[in-house]
This record gives C-alpha cells, sequence and structure tokens, in this order.
C-alpha cells in the first residue's frame, strides 16, 4: 500500500441481528482511488458491513472513519454528503420514477442539478441516453444496474459502495460492469468497495481483496495474490 | 390462537375463582374443544349471575351493555384479527339484527325471544352472505372503503321506508320481563342481562370453536398471506365470504339483544362513530384474542361512564361534559396503542409471561 | 334539461369537495400505506379556526389564510409526534390511532366551540344557478390539484417526496430525509383538507358536519384508486355527479345508497380503483 493516509478506515466494527453476530470485530482500511473487494459465502456478513457503514444498520461496537472522520454513527441520509455513495443489493432503482428521475435523485443532496454530473455519468452509460424519460422499471436487468452505479455516481462521491452487483445479471453483462468500475477508478478520483459472491470475477478486476467468514475478516491480500493462492482460492472461495 | 384460548381459559378459571384446581389441566385438555369452550360458557354465565346478584339494577344494565358490545366486537374480531378483512360497517350488522328484531317483536308479538333472536341470526348471515360475496374481491383499504359507506347508507333507508322503519324516532318496543315465577326474585333488567349473557356465552363459545377449527385455520392462512394460502389449496374467496358472513352473524345478533334490553331501534344510534368506534375499542382491546372483545366491551361502555362522572365531578360545562367522554376514550386508544401495541390483553400476557418464571424460580428450592 | 344541467353544475360543485379531501387522502396514502381518518377533523379545526378568527378581525379572508395554516400545522404535528411512533409497531395500529386522533379533536372542538351549529359564510354569494360559490369551488380545487400535480413532477421536492413513498432506502441513501417528507405530505395534506372544509362548511359548521363529506371523499378516493391522485379527482367528480343525479331525479335520502352502489360497481370490475396501476411489486 502507499503511504498516503487510508481514505475509509474501519476499526473493529461489530454488529447483530438480534442475537447473531453478523460482523465481528471487523477490520480494514481503502487508501484512496483503491478498488477494493469484500469476498464471502452467503450470510458471511459482506452487506452488512456495507449497510453498517452507511447506518442503514446499526453499528454495535467499533469506528468507521472516512478522511479521519469519524461517521460510525451517521444517519444514512447523511452518509451521502460526506462521500459515501452505496448502491445497496439488487441496485435500489425506483421503478416507479423514470431513469432522469432516478439519476437526478442521486444528486438531490446538493441542492442545484448537477448537469455535468449527469453528462459524465451519461457518457459512462450510453444505453441509459435514450431511456431518459422512460420508468426505470421497463430496464432490463443490467440497464438497471447501470442506473443504480450512475445515480450513486450523480452523487459525487469519494467512495462508491457496491453491494452485489452482479446478481443475477448473465456472465457477459457482469463482465462489462466489472470493466466499467475499472474504467472509472482510472478517469475520476474514485475509491470503490466491491461487495461481492462472484469471487473470480471480482478479483480479477480489483486491486485488494477481503474475505469475511462468519462475520470475521478470515483472509486479505493484493487481488492477484489471493487469485493466485490455490489454497485460499479452495478454502474461501470455492472455485 | 388455540393454545392461546385454551390458556386464556385456565385463567378464566382462576380469574373467577371457581374450583378448577391447576392440577386438572391435563384431564381439561384432553376435553374436546367445544365441551371446553362450552364449559368456559357455563363458568363465565355463573360468574355473570353472581355479579347480577350482588349489584343494582343499574349495574344490571351495564352488564347486559357490555354483554351484547362484547359479542359485537368478537364478532368483529374473527374478521379483522382472524382473516384480516378490515371492516368499518359492522355498525350495519348491528342494524340490521336491531330493526329485525324489532320489526319481529312489533309485528309477531307470540313468537318466543329464542325464535327472534334466531330469525335475527338468519337476516343477518343472509346480509352478511350479500355483502361478503360482494366484497370478497377487495383488499386492506378497498374494503374499508365500501363497509364504511355502507355504515353511512344504512341509516338512510330507515328515512326513505318511514312508514316500516319509523324514520329519525326509530321502533319502540315493549319487551318481556322476567317469567311470573321469577317475579320479586329478578327484577326485570337483571332478568334481561343474564337473558343477554346466556346467549352472549353460547355464541361465544361458538365462535371460539370457528376460530380454532378449520376455517379459523385456513383464515389466518389468508391474513398472513393471501397468495400463499391460495397456492396452498385455501379456498380465498369462500374462506373470506364466510368469515364475514358469521362477523356478520355475530354483529346483528348482538343488535336483536340491544333492542331486546333497551327497547327501541334508532338510526342515531347505529352511526358511523358506533362503527369505528367498534374497531377502535378492538384494537384497544386486543386484536388476537376474544378475551381482547371482553376488555374492550368494557372498555367501551365504562369509559364513557367515567368521563361522565369526571366531568360531573369536574362541574364542567355541558358541552364539555357532553364530549369529554369521547375525548378521554381517544387519549386512552392513544395511550393503550402506544405502550402496548397488542391492547390491553398483550399487555396481560407478557405481564403473565414475565410473572411466571419468577414464580416457577421461588418454589422449585 | 334546465334541471339536468343544474344537477351537473351541483355534482361538480360537491365533486370538487370530494376530489380534494380524496386527494388529500391518496397523498397520504401514497407515502404511508394508511388512510387518514383524522382528515375530518383537521378540517374541522381548521374551519373552526377560520370562524373565529374571522370574527375577530372581520376579514373573511383572514380566516381563510389562517384555516389553510391550521391545516399545515396539524397535519404536520400529527404525523411527527402521533402516527410515526405508532406506524412503526403496525400498520393497522396507525390507522386506528389516526381514529383516536379523530375523537380527541372533534371531542375537543366541540369542548371549546361547543356541538350547536354556528352560521358559517361563503366566500363568495351562493345564489343562483352556478354561483360565485360555486364557481369558487370548483377552481380552487382545480388550482390546487394543479400545483400539486407540477410540485410533484417537476421539483427537487416533489422527487424527494416521490422517492421517499417509493422507496425509503433507496431514498435515504440518496440523501432524502424521509422523516421530513412524511412531515411535509401530511402537512400538505392535510393543508387540502382544510381547503375542503372552508369549501364544504357553509351554511353552518357543528363537531360532525364533515363525516358525511368526508365518507364520499373516501370512497371517491377508493374508487379512482388510492395510489393515484388523478384517480381522487375523477373518482370526486364520479361520485359527485352520480349523487347529485340520483337525489335530483330519485330523491336526496337515496344518495348515499347511490354512493354505496357506485362504490359496489366500480370495485366489482376494478378491486383496486379505476386508475390503479397493477401491483407490479406484490409477486
Amino acid at each position: 500500500m502507499s503511504g498516503t493516509e487510508p481514505l475509509l478506515e474501519i476499526e473493529g466494527l461489530s454488529a447483530h441481528y438480534g442475537a447473531v453476530r453478523a460482523l465481528d470485530n471487523v477490520t480494514l482500511s481503502v487508501p484512496e482511488r483503491q478498488l477494493c473487494a469484500i469476498l464471502g459465502a452467503n450470510g458471511a456478513g459482506k452487506s452488512t458491513l456495507l449497510r453498517t457503514l452507511t447506518g442503514l444498520h446499526p453499528a454495535a461496537s467499533g469506528k468507521v472513519k472516512l478522511g479521519g472522520k469519524d461517521i460510525t454513527r451517521l444517519p444514512t441520509e447523511r452518509a451521502v454528503t460526506h462521500g459515501l455513495a452505496h448502491v445497496p443489493e439488487g441496485g435500489g432503482v425506483i421503478v416507479e420514477l423514470t431513469v432522469e428521475e432516478n439519476l437526478r435523485l442521486g444528486g438531490i443532496w446538493r441542492g442545484r442539478h448537477d448537469h455535468k454530473a449527469m453528462t459524465e455519468v451519461l457518457e459512462f452509460f450510453p444505453p441509459l441516453v435514450e431511456r431518459l424519460d422512460k420508468p426505470a422499471g421497463t430496464l432490463s436487468g443490467g440497464e438497471r444496474q447501470m442506473l443504480a452505479i450512475g445515480r450513486a455516481l450523480m452523487a459525487r462521491p469519494r467512495v462508491l459502495l457496491l453491494d452485489e452487483p452482479s446478481l443475477g445479471l448473465a456472465p457477459l453483462i457482469t463482465e462489462q460492469i466489472f470493466t466499467l468500475l475499472r474504467d472509472l477508478r482510472d478517469r475520476t478520483e474514485l475509491t470503490v468497495v466491491l461487495v461481492e459472491q462472484n469471487a473470480a470475477g471480482a478479483l480479477a478486476v480489483t486491486d485488494h481483496g477481503y474475505v469475511l467468514g462468519q462475520g470475521r475478516v478470515a483472509i486479505e491480500g493484493p487481488s492477484a495474490d489471493l487469485l493466485a493462492d490455490d489454497r485460499t482460492r479452495h478454502a474461501y472461495l470455492g472455485f | 390462537m388455540t393454545s392461546s384460548i385454551a390458556q386464556s381459559g385456565e385463567r378464566a378459571t382462576t380469574r373467577t375463582a371457581a374450583p378448577e384446581p391447576r392440577t386438572s389441566t391435563k384431564g381439561w385438555k384432553a376435553l374436546p374443544l367445544p365441551v371446553r369452550h362450552l364449559a368456559l360458557a357455563a363458568l363465565a354465565l355463573t360468574a355473570v349471575l353472581g355479579l347480577l346478584l350482588a349489584t343494582s339494577d343499574m349495574n344490571a344494565l351495564r352488564v347486559a351493555t357490555v354483554g351484547y358490545t362484547m359479542l359485537a366486537i368478537a364478532g368483529l374480531q374473527l374478521l379483522v384479527g382472524g382473516s384480516g378483512q378490515v371492516s368499518l360497517g359492522h355498525g350495519a350488522f348491528m342494524m340490521i339484527g336491531a330493526y329485525t328484531m324489532a320489526l319481529l317483536i312489533l309485528h309477531q308479538p307470540m313468537l318466543p325471544l329464542a325464535v327472534n333472536l334466531l330469525v335475527v341470526v338468519g337476516v343477518s348471515v343472509v346480509a352478511g352472505l350479500a355483502v361478503g360475496a360482494a366484497t370478497a374481491r377487495l383488499h386492506g383499504p378497498y374494503l374499508a372503503g365500501a363497509t364504511l359507506v355502507l355504515a353511512v347508507g344504512l341509516p338512510g333507508l330507515t328515512h326513505r321506508y318511514h312508514e316500516v322503519l319509523g324514520g329519525s324516532n326509530g321502533l319502540t318496543i315493549r319487551t318481556a320481563g322476567a317469567p311470573p315465577f321469577l317475579e320479586g326474585i329478578v327484577s326485570t333488567t337483571a332478568w334481561q342481562a343474564l337473558v343477554v349473557w346466556t346467549t352472549v356465552v353460547l355464541a361465544l363459545a361458538l365462535l371460539a370453536t370457528i376460530s380454532s377449527g378449520r376455517l379459523g385455520r385456513r383464515m389466518r392462512t389468508i391474513r398472513d398471506d393471501e397468495t400463499a394460502a391460495a397456492m396452498s389449496g385455501v379456498p380465498v374467496g369462500r374462506t373470506k365470504v364466510v368469515a364475514f358472513v358469521v362477523s356478520a352473524a355475530a354483529g346483528g345478533l348482538a343488535g336483536g339483544l340491544q333492542v331486546y334490553v333497551l327497547g327501541t331501534a334508532t338510526p342515531s344510534t347505529f352511526t358511523l362513530a358506533l362503527s369505528l368506534t367498534l374497531l377502535a375499542a378492538l384494537v384497544l382491546g386486543g386484536i388476537g384474542s376474544l378475551w381482547g372483545a371482553l376488555w374492550a366491551a368494557i372498555a367501551m361502555v365504562h369509559l364513557e361512564l367515567w368521563a361522565s362522572d369526571l366531568a360531573r365531578a369536574l362541574d364542567l360545562s355541558r358541552d364539555a361534559e357532553n364530549n369529554l367522554p369521547i375525548v378521554f376514550f381517544g387519549i386512552v386508544l392513544f395511550l393503550v396503542i402506544r405502550f402496548w401495541p397488542l391492547g390491553v390483553h398483550g399487555a396481560l400476557q407478557s405481564l403473565r409471561t414475565r410473572l411466571r418464571p419468577t414464580k416457577t424460580r421461588t418454589s422449585t428450592p | 334539461m334546465t334541471h339536468f344541467i343544474n344537477l351537473t353544475l351541483n355534482g361538480l360543485a360537491s365533486g370538487a369537495v370530494y376530489a380534494a379531501l380524496a386527494l388529500s387522502l391518496v397523498i397520504i396514502f401514497q407515502a404511508t400505506r394508511l388512510v387518514n381518518f383524522a382528515l375530518p377533523a383537521f378540517a374541522l379545526l381548521a374551519v373552526y379556526v377560520a370562524h373565529t378568527v374571522t370574527q375577530l378581525t372581520g376579514a373573511y379572508w383572514i380566516g381563510f389564510a389562517s384555516a389553510l395554516g391550521t391545516g399545515l400545522l396539524v397535519g404536520a404535528v400529527s404525523e411527527r409526534f402521533i402516527v410515526r411512533p405508532i406506524a412503526r409497531t403496525s400498520q393497522l395500529n396507525a390507522i386506528i390511532v389516526t381514529l383516536g386522533l379523530l375523537l380527541v379533536i372533534q371531542g375537543t372542538v366541540g369542548m371549546i366551540w361547543g356541538n350547536e351549529q354556528h352560521g358559517f359564510q361563503y366566500a363568495f354569494s351562493y345564489v343562483g344557478r352556478f354561483s360565485p360559490a360555486s364557481v369558487f369551488a370548483v377552481a380552487a380545487v382545480a388550482v390546487v390539484a394543479l400545483l400539486l400535480f407540477l410540485l410533484y413532477r417537476f421539483t427537487p421536492l416533489g422527487l424527494r417526496m416521490r422517492a421517499a413513498a417509493h422507496h425509503p432506502e433507496a431514498a435515504r441513501l440518496s440523501g432524502v430525509r424521509v422523516g421530513l417528507m412524511l412531515t411535509i405530505g401530511w402537512a400538505i395534506a392535510s393543508f387540502i383538507g382544510a381547503l375542503a372544509g372552508m369549501l364544504a362548511g357553509p351554511p353552518f359548521i357543528s363537531p360532525n358536519v364533515f363525516d358525511v363529506v368526508f365518507v364520499f371523499g373516501i370512497t371517491s378516493a377508493v374508487i379512482g384508486g388510492l395510489d393515484n391522485p388523478f384517480g381522487a379527482v375523477l373518482g370526486g367528480m364520479l361520485i359527485g355527479l352520480g349523487m347529485s343525479y340520483v337525489s335530483g331525479y330519485f330523491g336526496s335520502e337515496l344518495a348515499t345508497l347511490a354512493a354505496l352502489v357506485i362504490v359496489v360497481i366500480v370495485l366489482s370490475v376494478r378491486p383496486d380503483g379505476i386508475l390503479s396501476r397493477p401491483t407490479a411489486r406484490k409477486v
């Protein structure tokens, strides 16, 4: 890792669902402009980690810092104002609104409509251009995921949190989306935390990976190393 | 709910201090459900009888009022708590029952009361069938809206058919008091209260049996998830209509009993406020069990009395005195729901479970 | 023929009031999935405040404005402090609490202003076939409906409110304060309820004056589709016209039953109202 201060720091974060421990003392840090993958089986706590970061789920203990600032107990609607954009599982696209309204919603916390951001987002996701005035419910799965990411980008975040963007998508589309993430990182200042079950695909595009197991960080390392190490692959990633 | 009723049954025995020792629970549970419900009914009736003998005539009227109100609410409970259909028109069925009863007594004075009550139930069933069939496809607020209009529209009929239904003055009847051999021993009101409670208790036993039987199970499946119920083979439409019919019958019977006690049936008795208050009281009492209906009925009858007493004690103006009861009811309703989301019954149940472990712990060493 | 025209115009005027009430109910239903039974009480309170203010100042329009202000305030306060804490526990409970609110406000109004009727003036002259008062009723509701449409469709606040209603989690992640949006929605809804009260109140007001009008408001919302503001307006007009014709040709005591018949017919053909979209989410 470079010598700079990490942008997103998570220290000893724990969270519960009732008596069930979903996150158990998770510590990890993401430096600026890193593409970071959070992997693990179903129920390993990946989604909970993201949901705890943006306050959708309460943290039981531990600390989350963004750019040195403590954001652990921030209410969800303030997360975006601190630069955290969270694309929840399934995308969270509002099907009753048009594509354009969904995009506008992403940047709405700034008050003024951000034409420049809109143009940039539409450049990234050309298929959305001709669908702007259609209800988002008419989009295909891949387009919806693009819209979801586009809406998050409209907020001009510092960190993009993505929860299983590949869920329910065809392998080809998944690959496109992953490549897009890489492009995005290369062309902007964006830091990305990608939660994925598709470990092979995610490790192929990311810089660094964490594998969660039963709410703990089981193993971590540069994505390339994780991908190359047969033992970790068999033990934790199942491919 | 099967178990909740059985448990409540045990509590009833302790509450009324009847000789039903805890050790007999095993034998008690072994009895078939209808028998258990009938036994409970007999027990409740004994309790009411004791209450009537111990108190004055004025109280007898209140006891009777609580009785038929409870029956009406229990019918609503089966519908709302059981099948999840929210009806705002329950007062309409009470009105149908009430006017049927009044017309019967006016035009066929020779018929015995039991026959009258059966006819009342029959008419209410027909009305429930008609409304239930018309609204079977509706759900949630749409059903509520349709039944609401029923509650508001029906009293209008009394003006339209003024000659038969008596317009806004309604119908006034004379009901028979206690049979001759009891004269002097039991007052008319006390006798009426006893008749009311006998009917109510039998009807409640029937309701309890229905709701713990197959129909009750089907209704709860529908309430929890209509689509899943349909896929697992529950005849959704039919079950909903049947639930509506049973509830209407209970409401109608309650209305009939009301006329029997009060001697009048007027459109102003069966306002929208009545229907809404019945539902509100049900939630206040607790929607999950027939016991909720009892607390609800007591609340409906007594909160108003207490508020009136309070207003008189505070020497408020007439306007304030007239309005204090509904304000009082509204505030109690809010507080109960705010702090006991499952109503009075739910609160009592959680209190009981909290008390129980400590009891066993102290008795074991 | 004149009779028919008269009935049509009357129906439009009362339909406007039902449409306004239905609109108010739909706004709240869309946002919180509950029917606000306290609406007639909100309108009642607003109208009584207007009555008192008009008497004190001698100016009708100051009273009118204070009624609308009362509407905004009572809606916001009710949502924030009465309904929201309950809505977390169960939906039925939240509906019942609006019933409780209805009782409390109605009773309180009766305690303060008395149960007897008070004379209440029209905004404009009510004499004539399509009187200025009726024109005002239709125009006021039309303007409010249009403004509402513009607010929801074209302003950032409207976008926030729609997002909060349809998908609270996504809205929060986009920085929308969902709770605030609910409060604003209730405020707007009871503002419209207060307007409806000012239109429906004259010539006399008493604590139960809006009960029946409100039932037709619900009816309108239900047959139009509780999810659709356009449906609310359409439903209001349908009920207004239908009841006007029935009471004109068959007798006024049948008007309520006519509403019942309309409801049964409409809902038996379309159980979710005329303009509701098929419930795509419920699978």
